[in-house]
């Protein structure tokens, strides 16, 4: 009896051991992934844009899928990154690291003033101050005609070459150079990926989910809810702001409706697609909202439409979203196998 | 005056909001979007048989109908969600029908005019003030009044409230709760119907009107105490009269007035002017 126990097909479970490894490594597996498809995808403009909105979503995910706060108005920050690094190159031209920093710090700055304000409420009323604060920061750009080009739009927008000290520098300029703008914004994703995972795995990122299951209990339990909320509504703003400060460095230009509500929306939206709550998830919802738009719009005008209605159905029928429905689905094969 | 109509405006919509969520724990984000639908509606009715009154009584009852469909068909499946999935529905519903009305008619604004009989102005001393805004108002107070009437003489109203309090314990008394739920979202519609037939004269008729309003709705919800009856009342005037007498002082401030005086409520009154700490 003893030995027909151990009698485990050996194939299989390599096979399973495998799909371990991947889930526990799920940022190095992406970065392979994404770092060697783009040496075959024709189409380098559109995996830049995956890896900003992927990072964007990721961002938003950390909010949804582990601090259970939905915010309606995360492009404030992805919008103020994108500014904040545009300004900044634009007036004093430095180094494009620099610049980025000033974006993000700008992004975080103002996310530690609008959370402190939307986290006094919870649930749908967060969700609605979020909407309400990113409108009023919304039209104060757009009144700030002098500084951010109002509903023009922010032109003009100058990319230097990225230098390293003693090597040299190399020319990261978007449209003449897909390749090496990818890879420079990949590297820049995959830190920040790394980043988010170890925030997310620490004791601060284990509190959050204890939140987001009963905020109640994690507050008996000691934890000052209000402020590790905050904190984390602050990280979200700050990667965010990272992918905003990556958008602008992509188009040279900036359109007042990166920080609209419709912003906002798409990338809630590429967030559920795709299934928050894992950090693969809401790249996959990024990766088939893109694909999908472009395809979409090369027929019709009314991408949105279509956008809705799949993502009426995804809320309806696929809660878990396209990630988390598929590795749902291979889970419970694998433990089917096992047992 | 101005300020104190179009806050009636968002009055109506904030009212549909507060009934919807406090019966059904349902944050209508497609709120906007049937308001309109309601001012398209008007416009197709208008453009049939010319009667402006008509598309008054009619426009409620065609957009209710709508939202009965929509609670049937999509909310319902999600009563035992969490709230979050029905806001998330309600919002890709809105871009279906924003997206829709602009293929339907174009993604620029319809005409749309009051009435012959309140075209003109009104005169009161020496200020001139237009008849239609008058009627406006007038349209908007009876809604209010006649909403709070049926909610607290009727029996219907009576069950709205004691569900609105305690679901459970409704259906535990053998009231059927889905049609008090179907009814009270019809209605939450009818009224942002309403709202959106009532300003197409005065605001103009385009697909995205829907959007700027439903956010100044929801933040007459968080000013007045969401679940509050004369919160969102009350709310509503308070942002309708700081937002047009910023408008007339400082016309680039308006909006961001708007937020601010939520922002202060917010900070001095977490749960709204009227509302309760949960």
């Amino acid at each position: 009896m003893a030995n027909t126990a151990h009698a485990v097909p050996a194939p299989r479970l390599e096979v399973d051991t495998r799909w371990i490894r991947i889930r526990q490594r799920p940022v190095a597996t992406l970065a392979i992934v994404l770092g060697v498809l783009i040496l075959v995808v024709p189409e380098k403009t559109l995996a830049t844009q995956l890896l900003v909105f992927g990072l964007f979503a990721m961002s938003f995910n950390m909010l949804l899928g582990y601090a259970g706060l939905l915010s309606f108005g995360h492009s404030t920050f992805f919008g103020l990154g994108a500014y904040g690094t545009a300004l900044v190159l634009k007036w004093w031209h430095p180094h494009v690291l620099a610049a980025m920093a000033a974006g993000l710090v700008l992004a975080s700055a103002t996310a530690l003033v609008i959370g402190w304000f939307c986290l006094r409420r919870r649930r749908v009323y967060f969700s609605m101050l979020t909407l309400a604060f990113n409108q009023m920061v919304y039209f104060i750009l757009f009144q700030a005609r002098d500084i951010t080009g109002g509903d023009d739009g922010l032109r003009g927008i100058p990319l230097p070459d990225f230098d390293i000290p003693f090597i040299g520098s190399i020319p990261i300029e978007g449209i003449h150079n897909p390749l090496s703008f990818y890879y420079f914004v990949l590297i820049v994703v995959v830190a920040c990926l790394l980043a988010i995972e170890r925030i997310l795995i620490s004791p601060f990122g284990r509190a959050l989910e204890a939140i987001r299951e009963s905020e109640e209990r994690a507050r008996a339990c000691g934890y000052n809810s209000n402020r590790i909320l905050l904190l984390a509504f602050v990280f979200a703003g700050l990667f965010a702001g990272v992918a905003g400060a990556l958008y602008a460095l992509f188009f040279g230009f900036i359109g007042l409706e990166t920080l609209s509500w419709v912003t906002a929306g798409v990338v809630v939206m590429m967030a559920i697609l795709g299934g928050v709550g894992t950090l693969v998830g809401p790249f996959v919802g990024a990766a088939i909202y893109l694909v999908l738009q472009d395809y979409v719009s090369k027929y019709t005008d009314s991408w949105q439409l279509y956008a809705g209605a799949i993502f009426v159905v995804c809320v309806l029928f696929f809660p878990q979203g396209v990630w988390g429905s598929l590795t749902g689905l291979l889970q419970s094969r694998w433990v089917r196998n096992r047992g | 005056m101005t300020g104190v109509v179009g806050g009636l405006v968002y009055v109506l919509l904030a009212l549909g909001l507060t009934l919807i969520f406090g019966l059904m724990r349902v944050v209508n984000f497609a709120h906007g979007a049937f308001y309109m639908l309601g001012a398209y509606t008007a416009v197709v009715i208008v453009s049939l048989t010319g009667n402006f009154w008509l598309a008054l009584i009619m426009v409620p009852v065609v957009v209710g109908l709508g939202g009965l469909g929509v609670e049937r068909g999509l909310i319902r499946p999600l009563y035992a969600r969490s709230d979050y999935d029905s806001l998330l529905l309600t919002f890709g519903l809105s871009f279906v029908i924003v997206e829709l009305v602009k293929l339907g008619f174009g993604k620029l604004g319809q005409p749309f005019s009051a009435p012959p009989a309140l075209s003109d102005t009104l005169a009161i001393g020496s200020i001139y003030f237009p008849k239609y805004l008058a009627f406006m108002g007038l349209a908007a107070i009876v809604a209010v009044v006649a909403l709070w009437l049926f909610l607290q003489r009727t029996d219907l109203g009576l069950t709205i409230r004691a569900g609105t309090q305690d679901s459970i314990m409704v259906r535990a008394l053998g009231v059927d709760f889905d049609r008090t739920r179907a009814t009270v979202f019809a209605l939450g519609i009818a009224l942002a119907g309403l709202a959106g037939v009532l300003n197409a004269p005065f605001a103009g008729v385009n697909p995205d009107m829907g959007l700027q309003i439903l956010i100044f709705a929801f933040v007459t919800v968080v000013v007045g105490g969401l679940g509050s009856y004369w919160g969102a009342v009350a709310g509503g005037l308070l942002i309708g009269v700081v937002y047009s007498l910023t408008s007339l002082l400082f016309p680039q401030l308006a909006q961001v007035a708007v937020f601010s005086l939520m922002a202060l409520v917010l900070l001095a009154r977490p749960a709204g002017l009227l509302g309760r700490t949960a």
